[in-house]
């Protein structure tokens, strides 16, 4: 039986409050973990079907036109150019597989080929020296140089901005930039297909496999029921496993003509090429205040781009039109179609960027307008959503603001240079943190057996968000079983589909599908105990009701079995869901070379209910340094000519090392969202990256007095401006 | 060509195209996948094993080149139900979250840990001359070597202190 | 990676005519991997005894195979030549400086990702085809000695601690030979594939330092994050202050040209003046007389000038005075 919700009202007195064993939310240890400590969690390309084979893809070396020939190459088993290959990657939660074709070629870098041998180095030689005859055709790559589409329903603009810039005593008008932005899962994009008969089974790195199968099954021609996914470990994702790739579409097409399994990893300068890149942005930000620091006015004009029809464009102003209150405001919404490489979603799309640099012009105006930057955050915490006049969920920004600039010591935050250690300035910095918060459809389902071992399926995915753990723990919670007794499994198309890892959506949208299978199985348990279900206590793997005390093995003869289903429903829309927080930044800047060191990084938190607290914490570290390497490190660069990018590797592209991070503090507001459904818990993957950079560009500026406002603020730039 | 390798306390022969890196012969010919290929260029760590106790990129290295030497890999550190010190305190200190950088950051920390006890200085030692402390930024510098995109740094330098910590007691112990 | 043949050289005296020589093989079996080297012939000399450091006349003679990470916690070399430590620990990680050796880390190609992408036009790795770097990213490139066919650095960090301690290079071959550090990587001009004076047949056996000179000695390394990255630019200083004046001046630079960067003009510049930041500024303005941008890479020239100020600075202890 399933247990299916809508979440169209607020659930105020969550039923998991109501029981006892107490495992929900304690910091235990990754279920997997032991597997992962020791070598042995299984990843994409980590099987051998006997009889596999090696495939390399091949690259068009042109920005753009049509392949003309391949010539074969020595050594290779076959070099497949099928019409069915495809260009890029799917987007997202598409329901279809993307633009197929290979031999159009619409960026750099784009597969056209797979090179198939009986070894990987074979391949991979053969790859390299196959003789490709193009047709070459000129096309623009530079984002500015082209005049962008403005999609109507992304421009809003309510009251007179310009007239509320003039009016006001103090105001910021400026222009940031934020470079290309990688995902660099560590884990290169891989598949290993295999065919029976006319099903096909591919083993490979996605977030998203009930979405993924329809996208692949849509690529492939073949029907979804024909196909089955597997994605036990995801060795990271961050946007770039949403939709299916390149790699698993060309694997199990080769996999098809040759009779034999077929196993294609990226190399990693192919990931950079093929995996969607966050685009780059130009953000222009106005913002006016009166002199109390109330905002008045709020502008935030964004220019990204991607490719001719590509539906994605990076929301950069998605969080803008709530986080304050102003009665003047405009959002400018700007995609330029140039030929970069396809352009999705990377982990926070939108507010990754997009707080980033809102909270750095906040700050500007707090130093123009002389008013603390906490304060003038306090100052402008809207009520309800401007214009929509919708109450939020829940709202705990103020409480992250006063709580973390206690626990900081903001009170000794000093003027710019007043601070100096040596050759080193040393500054704070504050941010708010926002993201939208949503909730997703989920089914799982769960097992409860006489032995009293309850297993949870559901083809949901744990890219290292900690999926295993916490749905393991709601499982625990809610059948009264010590953690041990729940087995977990994940990342299969042959169990239940959740919408997968993504968006923030996973631990709430699949932990609520799993509460509701066990409510489920509870009801079956009060029935064999002749209770009710809500005069039913479990723990330990004992029943009770009333007087009556029963292990489960003596109430249950066979195994009971529960399905969940949720759905989002009328509080998507009732309310403003959103997650807040506050980041904090204690930076050195030196005053000869410009490096940037981060001395200690604070974030606190509000995500609704923490369902672990140990991993909840590893998702806020994450995030916090994504955001550094947003702030300090990170760029993609494109030759200003053909648009290939150019940081291809990790020597090129610096994510930030060991030495980048010192010790990083992480608490979280004690909250509950009740319209997110019993869970009340909401997204926390991807919060603590949106405005973690802000905090250390200003803390880059309280340090020395400069703002960067062309990321990364690598030393080159800060040089720029220190004094000779 | 024909080769030997000494892994993991075991022999092993293979015959193995020249070109293939240790890495590969690890993961393709041998099945042991714990060590992983992250960039294959020695630009991320992912791939560390020990070749004679020291940490090297498996990546960059031909497999038989490898010969006579003793390799020891992730497996051979310890088994799920028989964790090191060390894995034992990636997990509790949550040292990890995808996982696939992880082997190379334990079998990197095992052997650092052996450079800081045999006196090797690093770039962040205020003075060459030693002996050199387990500071954070000592052990982050010396696992600079080893990137992780989930950014679980701060606990893997905990988890690397606290099996430090915890094997020095038992040394003042013995 | 093209198919080659495989050879283990039982002595110097008796390598395959024509075979490339590997021995860390971090830089070569990286750029194999992408064909932008494909020898034919491999022949691995790990096994050759080149791994020892000992006393030279006058000096010290570190075997070309001593591994980075011995030669930087070598005892010897951190009394008495401690910029070589430095800069080894500024270099790469723990795992690669375990593996790269003395002589390969001098024969160490240039990170040009122009270079490394076989896309792209490059006169180092195709003789005659032009330098797609020029008008492309050049964030990475040199600002000195550069030429029309190309602006690549060279990346590494123990050659330009070498340099500033005068190092020598010790060939074998059919005439062996030891060569300065100074002469053995060559500009790029025309022939930008031409990297070191090193010939078809010769081998690096060993590197040797003269006598130490004591004094201070720094290695700043400026790079794009904390660790694990190449240089922006970097400066080896070898300072002594006697009596107030600078009596010893060495001065050598990385990734800003297609060797360790020296100016004799600078160092004399220096020498027997009291230490001051006008005569800091003076000494860079030497060293940049002839720095030009790229465009992308600007900013080295004024990091460069920065950079050597606070190394001299540190150097000379006006820091600590500050």
């Amino acid at each position: 039986m399933t247990r299916h919700l809508r979440v169209d009202e607020p659930i105020h007195d969550s039923p998991l409050d109501q029981m006892a064993q107490g495992v929900l939310g304690q910091p235990l240890n990754r279920l997997e973990g032991p597997l992962k400590v020791s070598g042995r969690a299984t990843y994409a390309a980590e099987s051998r079907p006997r009889g596999m084979a090696y495939g390399v893809l091949v690259q068009a070396a042109i920005p753009a036109g049509k392949v003309l020939g391949i010539e074969d190459a020595p050594g290779a088993i076959a070099v497949i150019q099928d019409k069915r290959m495809i260009r890029y990657a799917a987007q997202g939660l598409a329901e279809e597989g993307p633009k197929a074709g290979p031999e159009e070629v619409e960026y750099m870098g784009q597969a056209i080929a797979l090179v198939v041998a009986d070894s990987l180095e074979a391949a991979r030689h053969a790859a390299q020296n196959l003789k490709i005859r193009y047709d070459v055709q000129d096309v623009p790559v530079d984002p500015t140089a082209v005049v962008p589409e403005l999609p109507p329903k992304k421009q809003s603009s309510t009251g007179d901005l310009d007239k509320a810039m003039q009016q006001a005593p103090f105001s910021v008008d400026a222009v940031w930039h934020t470079p290309t932005h990688a995902a660099a899962a560590m884990e290169p994009h891989a598949a290993i297909a295999e065919w029976d008969g006319d099903s096909v089974t591919i083993r490979a790195g996605l977030q998203m496999l009930s979405s993924n199968r329809k996208q692949m099954a849509d690529a492939l021609g073949i029907r979804p029921k024909k196909l089955r996914l597997l994605a036990p470990y995801v060795g990271g994702g961050f946007g770039s496993k949403l939709g299916i790739n390149a790699e698993a579409v060309a694997a199990a097409i080769a996999a098809r003509e040759l009779g034999r399994p077929v196993q294609v990893v990226m190399t990693r300068q192919q990931v950079f090429d093929l995996a969607h890149r966050r685009s780059e942005t130009r953000q222009r930000i106005r913002l006016a205040c009166d002199h109390e620091g109330r905002l008045t006015g709020i502008g935030h004009e964004a220019l990204v781009s991607n490719l001719p029809g590509s539906d994605f464009s990076e929301p950069v102003t998605q969080a803008t039109p709530f986080t304050y209150a102003a009665a003047h405001r405009q959002i400018v919404h700007a995609v330029a179609r140039i030929h970069r490489s396809c352009a999705g979603s990377v982990r926070a799309p939108g507010e990754a960027v997009g707080v980033t640099v809102f909270e750095c012009a906040l700050d500007e105006l707090a130093e123009a307008a002389d008013i603390d930057p906490v304060a003038l955050r306090l100052r402008n915490i809207p009520t309800v959503e401007p214009d929509t006049e919708r109450p939020f969920s829940s709202h705990k920004l103020a409480e992250a603001l006063h709580e973390g600039a206690e626990r900081f010591n903001w009170s000794e935050r000093r003027p710019p240079r007043q601070r100096v250690e040596g050759e080193w300035f040393i500054g704070m910095g504050m941010a708010t943190a926002v993201r939208v918060n949503q909730l997703v459809e989920a089914r799982a389902k769960v097992t409860l057996g006489p032995d009293g071992r309850a297993i949870v399926e559901t083809d949901m995915t744990d890219i290292g968000t900690g999926t295993y753990t916490i749905l393991g723990q709601i499982a625990a919670e809610a059948l009264g079983l010590p953690q041990e007794r729940v087995e977990v499994r994940l990342g299969d198309t042959d169990f239940p589909p959740a919408t997968g890892s993504g968006g923030s959506f996973g631990a709430a949208s699949s932990g609520t599908s799993v509460y509701l299978a066990c409510e489920e199985v509870r009801q079956q348990i009060a029935k064999a105990m002749g209770c009710e279900a809500v005069d039913l206590t479990l723990q330990n793997g004992l029943a009770r009701a009333g007087n009556v005390e029963k292990p489960l093995s003596d109430v249950i003869q066979s195994p009971l079995v529960g399905e969940g289903y949720v759905e989002p429903g009328k509080t998507e829309k009732s309310v403003r869901q959103a997650t807040w927080g506050s980041h904090w930044a204690e930076v050195a800047v030196n005053r000869w070379t410009g490096e940037v060191r981060v001395r200690r990084m604070l974030g606190l938190f509000s995500c609704g209910r923490i369902l672990n607290e140990k991993t909840a914490r590893s998702q806020c570290l994450g995030g916090m340094v994504f955001g550094m390497g947003i702030a300090l490190t990170e760029a993609l660069e494109h030759d200003p000519r053909d648009g290939h990018a150019v940081t291809r590797d990790l020597g090129e592209y610096h994510i930030p090392c060991h030495a980048d991070v010192p010790h990083l503090e992480v608490h979280f507001v004690p909250e509950r969202d009740p319209y997110v459904g019993p869970l009340q818990a909401k997204g926390i993957g991807e919060l603590s990256i949106c405005g973690s950079g802000a905090a250390i560009l200003n803390a880059i500026h309280n340090a020395c007095g400069i703002r960067v406002r062309d990321l990364p603020a690598t030393p080159d730039k800060i040089i720029a401006a220190l004094d000779p | 060509m024909d080769i030997t390798l000494d892994l993991n306390g075991t022999s092993h022969r293979l015959d193995v195209d020249p070109r293939t890196t240790l890495l590969d012969a690890l993961r393709h010919d041998l099945g042991l996948t714990g060590t992983k290929k992250g960039c294959d260029h020695g630009q991320c760590g992912a791939c560390t094993v020990l070749m004679d106790g020291r940490r090297i990129n498996s990546c960059l290295t031909l497999a038989c080149m490898a010969e006579g030497k003793e390799i020891t890999t992730i497996e051979g550190i310890g088994t799920p139900d028989q964790l090191s010190p060390l894995q034992q305190q990636f997990l509790d200190h949550d040292g990890f979250q995808c996982g696939y950088c992880t082997p190379g950051q334990i079998c990197s920390a095992t052997a650092m840990l052996e450079e800081i006890a045999a006196g090797w200085p690093s770039h962040a030692s205020g003075s060459l001359e030693g002996p050199f402390d387990l500071s954070h930024a000592e052990i982050a510098e010396r696992m600079s070597g080893n990137l992780c995109r989930c950014a679980a740094y701060s606990n893997i330098v905990a988890a690397i202190r606290q099996a430090a910590k915890a094997d020095a007691l038992h040394k003042d112990a013995a | 990676m093209k198919p080659f043949s495989f050879h283990r050289a039982a002595s110097v005296a008796d390598l395959p005519a024509g075979a490339t020589i590997i021995a860390g093989g971090t830089n070569l079996l990286d750029l194999m991997k992408l064909e932008v080297m494909t020898p034919d012939a491999l022949v691995d000399i790990t096994r050759l005894s080149l791994d020892r450091i000992e006393p030279a006349a006058d000096g010290l003679r570190i075997g070309a195979l001593v591994r980075n990470s011995d030669l930087a916690a070598d005892a010897v070399i951190r009394r008495d030549y401690p910029v070589l430590t430095r800069a080894l620990l500024a270099g790469a990680s723990g795992q690669l400086r375990n593996m790269a050796t003395t002589g390969g880390n001098l024969m160490q190609r240039t990170r040009c990702p122009y270079f490394y992408d076989r896309r792209m036009a490059c006169n180092k790795r195709e003789p005659g085809t032009g330098c797609a770097a020029i008008g492309g990213i050049t964030r990475n490139h040199a600002i000195l000695g550069t030429s029309d066919h190309c602006i690549a650095t060279y990346p590494g960090d123990m050659a330009v601690a070498l340099r500033a301690l005068d190092a020598e290079v010790e060939i074998d071959g059919p005439a062996p030979r030891r060569v300065p550090l100074a002469d053995f990587h060559r500009l790029p001009g025309d022939t930008p594939h031409v990297e070191t004076v090193l010939k078809p047949g010769e081998i690096i056996t060993a590197v040797v330092l003269p006598a130490p000179v004591g004094g201070q000695q720094r290695y700043r390394k400026v790079r794009d994050r904390a660790s694990y990255a190449f240089a922006l630019v970097s400066v080896a200083a070898v300072i002594r202050v006697q009596d107030g004046r600078i009596a010893h001046a060495a001065l050598a630079f990385g990734g800003v040209a297609a060797k360790p960067w020296r100016d004799p003009d600078a160092e004399r510049l220096l020498i027997g003046q009291q230490p001051s930041d006008a005569l800091f500024q003076s000494a860079a303005d030497t060293v940049l007389r002839l720095a030009r941008s790229q465009g992308d890479n600007g900013f080295k020239i004024p990091l460069l000038r920065r950079t050597l100020i606070a190394t001299l600075r540190d150097a000379t202890g006006m820091e600590a005075a500050a």
